[in-house]
């Protein structure tokens, strides 16, 4: 049975459809992302997963439940890390955790959480006196406490510097080799490239495109380009056997700046969400 | 991976849950100083101010100091309580417990905890104040103190159950202490915390009485009265405990339905 499986998810704000039949199947372990420009429809899908907002149309399992439906027993398989969250102020990071340790029925270690997230020094401060990338980190513990089947990450690295991305990207691998489920959110294409087995991309609330990394919107068999200098202007040629046209070169000499290049997942991305 | 299901421990009961709330909602609310300040003691200081006006002898002191607490305790419930659930909206606080397998029941009683505890601390703070400054007497016998706890227990739970249902009428902070505060304030006045209610025109008194203050006030005066004897200054020149304890279990019920049927975990949710 798949973690997630979803079937023409429809929802609509005051007659604005933020989603427009969308389908989606995760499998148990992997890490998939869904990609997609700010006002995609990605955080309301994932909200409708999560069983935060109610849906207009559509058959939507999550660990084989329907998420409208969900009891505590289900809830307590799920791991959802808040985006912008600013309870808990007065509490130390370790009060915080312990108490949504207590929660669950068998928890993680809070200290080896704190200790994941990269908090331990910060353990005994008060959650309204962390910088916005340390209180994300502890939305994260907050998130994973309950040892989770199933992580939901809506934009977890907005707003981080490049240190903290890459640390938390460390932090998402992790998670993901313990073997459990990520559905991940993002408008960063290199996110999407380090940390998912497969990318949707959202787009108008459609998903415009799947697969993986590598081979999404047909990138993998795309014609490559070989691009040279030559006679004072670049030349370049598309073709599906660059090895081939480049030996057919290098019998004329060198070819000054030689390059080869695939559409990167940018160009894709791009051409798919215009 | 073991995907066993059966063979997780059970989840922790929802009182239990509800008791560790009770405990992280009392951590926070007094590790705010504005609550002590605001909130905790401003009974204790009302009675401060309001007593050196109207107190001129012992039985008002008495009189006085039941209806403050009654108040406060219905300030802490009902305004206060109401409240910090919009803020709870607000700041993500229900938005993650609606995540986690913890159960509205449990948030509830966290809730409960949390008013029962601050209002027993602000009526003992008011009581200091009313035996030092104006010789409030403590009743003494089991029986006042009885009618003390079950008066003060249901119009906690009646106040509170009312005031998580409004907070479904405020969107947010800001917007909510109208929500509350009008109310009771209208309520205090038309329930003879700073007038006897035997002062007012019948119809206000009519008003009044439909609401939870009046009864919780009555029944503390009840408790504090020198002797039964002043309960012929009550609006029916008696203390109608029965009757109190009708309108406050009415209430519960009431406060209970609308729960039921308007609590919100976020504002998105729709
Ligand atoms: N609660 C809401 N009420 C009205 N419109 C909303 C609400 N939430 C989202 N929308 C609209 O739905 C669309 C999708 O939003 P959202 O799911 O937040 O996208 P994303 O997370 O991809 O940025 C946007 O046009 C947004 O303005
Ligand atoms: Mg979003």
């Amino acid at each position: 049975m798949n973690a997630i499986r979803v079937r023409g998810l429809t929802k609509a704000y005051k007659g604005h459809r933020a989603v427009a039949g969308v389908d989606l199947d995760v499998a148990r372990g992997e890490v998939f992302a869904v990609l997609g420009p700010n006002g995609a429809g990605k955080t309301t899908s994932v909200e409708i997963l999560e069983g935060h907002r109610d849906r207009d149309g559509g058959e939507v399992s999550v660990l084989g439940v329907d998420p409208a439906e969900g009891g505590r027993e289900w809830r307590s398989k799920l791991g959802i890390v808040l985006q912008s969250a600013t309870d808990a102020a007065t509490l130390t990071v370790r009060e915080a955790v312990r108490h949504y340790a207590g929660y669950y029925a068998d928890p993680r270690d809070p200290e080896e959480v704190i200790d994941l997230v990269g908090l331990t020094e910060k353990a005994k401060a008060r959650v309204g006196t962390l910088s916005g990338g340390q209180r994300r980190r502890l939305d994260v513990a907050l998130g994973i406490i309950g040892r989770p089947e199933l992580v939901f990450l809506d934009e977890p690295t907005t707003g981080f510097d490049p240190e903290a991305r890459r640390q938390f990207w460390g932090l998402v691998k992790r998670l993901a080799a313990e073997g459990t489920t990520i559905l991940l959110t993002t408008h960063y294409l290199d996110e999407a490239e380090a940390l998912a087995d497969r990318v949707a991309v959202l787009a108008g609330g459609r998903i415009v495109a799947e697969g993986t990394p590598r081979t999404l919107g047909g990138r993998a068999n795309a014609d490559a380009t070989v691009r040279y200098l030559a006679a004072g202007g670049y030349t370049e040629i598309r073709t599906s056997e660059p090895a081939k046209t480049i030996a057919e070169l290098a019998r004329h000499g060198e070819p000054a700046e030689l390059t080869v290049t695939r559409p990167s997942l940018e160009d894709v991305y791009l051409e798919l969400i215009k | 991976m073991t995907t066993a299901t059966t063979t997780r421990p059970a989840l922790p009961s929802p009182l239990r849950l509800g008791l560790a709330r009770g405990g992280s909602e009392l951590r926070e609310f007094f590790r705010q100083k504005e609550n002590l300040i605001f909130t905790v003691s401003l009974p204790a200081v009302l009675m401060l101010l309001l007593g050196t006006v109207y107190v001129k002898e012992a039985a008002a002191a008495q009189m006085f100091a039941a209806s403050m607490i009654g108040a406060g305790i219905i300030s802490t419930s009902f305004v206060g309580l109401g409240m910090s659930v919009v803020g709870d909206r607000e700041d993500g606080t229900l938005k993650r417990l609606r995540g986690t397998p913890m159960p509205f029941t449990s948030y509830f009683i966290g809730k409960i905890v949390l008013v029962f505890v601050s209002s027993l601390v602000e009526a003992a703070l008011l009581a200091v104040v009313g035996i030092v400054r104006f010789d409030l007497q403590l009743p003494t016998s089991l029986d006042k103190w009885l009618t003390f706890a079950w008066v003060f227990s249901l119009g906690v739970i009646a106040c509170s159950l009312i005031g998580v249902a409004l907070s479904a009428l405020a969107k947010s902070t800001k917007t909510a202490a109208g929500v509350f505060n009008l109310p009771y304030v209208v309520l205090q006045f038309l329930s003879g915390v700073f007038i006897m209610q035997s002062a007012l025109p019948e119809s206000l008194r009519t008003v009044g009485s439909f609401f939870p203050l009046k009864w919780v006030c009555q029944g503390f005066r009840s408790v504090f009265a020198l002797d039964d004897g002043y309960a012929v200054m009550e609006a029916a020149g008696s203390w109608e405990l029965g009757r109190t304890a009708l309108v406050l279990g009415a209430w519960t019920v009431i406060g209970l339905v609308l729960v039921a049927r308007t609590f919100r975990w976020s504002n998105t949710s729709r």
